[in-house]
């Protein structure tokens, strides 16, 4: 039972990844990659760790996952409004 | 399938560290430079040396690459080139690189076959005071080269101070920073300090008998004071401050210590007897992630200097 | 199971190697600095697969990355500013809106 859980979880987020880095190749500006890497990336990360935690000996390992998902999500919020800022700052003095 | 693991790793590493050196312009080769330090860190994982993944990971990916974006920022504010002219190799530089790497791969094969430490270690972990081997090897068994690198970082950080100008020498270190008040980076300097100082210290902590110890958990507490100064939450502090130089040269003073101590209990000039030796490593690892983290922290900041003076 | 992780992190590292290409290409800075982000998040991922195979002492070093998962970023930000400490979001008053068709063409 945890053995399928990790499979399915954790290949739904490869195909997020997969997505994600799709789109950061595909879109045609800077502002909708940052959608598809900040969104979709981090969201197949959240999949990868709930698939991982099934495989965990400890709760420590799960409360481990999920506080590195946070940590993630915290840097990805804000590395993609600071990045947008500075996209448009730069896009503006040109 | 995991050999199909190690063959992409390796095959993304080569890739991205050609990037590094091939590709033109200072910026492209920086975020590549980061992207080889994530990869190599993961490769470490793969190899099973953790203490090396995670220095990998908060030296390599982390103030590396920070420090060399400050780097090229202050390059084009002050409007030197920061660029090479394009379609011309700079050929002493080149033929440099290349007779460095010519000495490295002649050294490599010159050396005699590495054997595992496995029987040698196993029999003498026992009397090291920590369970972790590396930790042993690091503060115990080589405790030279671990005392010399703490000072060598002191040193780099005094040199880099060397650069201040006179009349800044009064200020306080790097540039002066502001933010939006209420701002992502400022809530962003306000969230992450609390979680990176408890996972610092638990890193130095668990180096006793788990991969972790000083450099790594010192180095995660530089990131977090650096965060804390670049979202101006923190002032950062004066070269004259008294207790930060003290705290800088803490770690090398409280290992020179326990070295002397070794030698007065008859075990020798670093060579820490077994009755004292968990103790003695213990207090060194905290000495010396204090020294690391502020020593790394000051060398990312920067010599003090006065932003609105050009 | 081992096989089978050992797949989904060959996955991860091929999408973030096509990912480079962004990081090869920019044009902006800002499409650079996305590819290291996304390089951050598919290390994470990786580190999380490789745990239950090397030993969960790898979520350390996942741990120890997320923590400076944004660092470079915010080091970015700070040294592309005007005087080396600022804060893009200070001069919002200076950004204006895009044109409706043009702008969004940097492609």
């Amino acid at each position: 039972m945890g053995d399928l859980a990790t499979y399915a979880f954790t290949g739904i987020g490869l195909v997020f990844f997969a997505a994600g880095s799709a789109g950061l190749l595909r879109f045609p500006d800077v502002f909708s990659r940052l959608h598809a890497l900040t969104k979709a990336d981090n969201l197949g990360l959240g999949f990868i760790a709930l698939g991982t935690s099934f495989q965990a000996g400890s709760w420590r390992d799960v409360a481990l996952l999920a506080l590195i998902w946070g940590l993630m999500l915290l840097a990805a919020a804000t590395v993609s409004q600071l990045i947008a800022r500075d996209a448009l700052r730069e896009r503006d003095g040109e | 399938m995991t050999l199909a693991l190690d063959a992409t790793l390796c095959g993304l590493i080569v890739a991205v560290a050609l990037a590094t050196v091939l590709g033109r312009g200072v910026f492209r080769a920086i975020v590549f430079f980061i992207v080889y330090g994530l990869l190599l860190s993961v490769a470490w994982v793969r190899l099973g040396a953790v203490d090396v993944a995670l220095a990998e990971a908060a030296i390599g990916a982390g103030l590396t690459g920070v420090l060399f974006l400050a780097a090229v920022g202050k390059l084009a504010r002050t409007g030197a080139e920061a660029e090479p002219a394009p379609g011309r190799p700079h050929l002493p530089a080149a033929l440099a690189c290349a007779g460095l790497t010519g000495a490295l791969a002649w050294a490599w094969f010159a050396l005699p076959e590495p054997e595992r430490p496995g029987s040698d270690l196993a029999a003498a972990l026992p009397r090291a005071g920590v369970e972790n081997p590396v930790t042993a090897v690091l503060l115990n068994f080589r405790a030279w080269d671990t005392l010399l690198e703490s000072i060598v970082l002191l040193a780099a950080l005094v040199g880099l101070w060397l650069l201040a100008r006179d009349e800044d020498w009064h200020d306080r270190l790097g540039l002066p920073q502001h933010v939006r008040p209420g701002g992502v980076m400022e809530s962003f300097g306000r969230l992450l300090p609390p979680v990176g100082v408890l996972v610092g210290i638990y890193l130095v902590y668990i180096g006793a008998d788990r991969p972790g110890g000083a450099f790594q958990g010192g180095t995660v507490l530089a990131a977090v004071g650096l965060v804390a100064a670049l979202a101006g939450l923190i002032r950062t502090p004066r070269v004259t401050g008294h207790l930060w130089r003290a705290a800088m040269v803490v770690g090398p003073l409280v290992f020179l210590a326990a070295g002397v101590a070794g030698a007065a209990l008859g075990a020798g000039f670093l060579t820490l007897p077994e009755p004292i030796a968990g103790g003695a490593i213990f207090a060194i690892e905290i000495a010396l992630a204090s020294s690391i983290a502020v020593t790394l922290a000051f060398l990312v900041i920067g010599p003090p200097e006065r932003g609105h003076r050009r | 199971m081992t096989a089978w992780l050992s797949f989904v992190a060959v996955g991860v590292l091929a999408s973030l190697g096509a990912a480079l290409l962004r990081v090869w290409r920019g044009p902006g800075r800002a499409d650079r600095m996305m590819g290291a982000q996304l390089a951050g998040t598919s290390g994470v991922a990786v580190l999380m697969l490789l745990a239950p195979v090397e030993g969960w002492a790898a979520l350390d070093v996942a741990l120890t990355l997320s923590l400076f998962g944004a660092l470079a970023a915010v080091g970015f930000v700070k040294a592309v500013s005007a005087d080396g400490g600022g804060d893009p979001e200070e001069d919002d008053e200076g950004i204006v809106e895009p044109p409706p068709a043009g702008g969004a063409s940097d492609g």
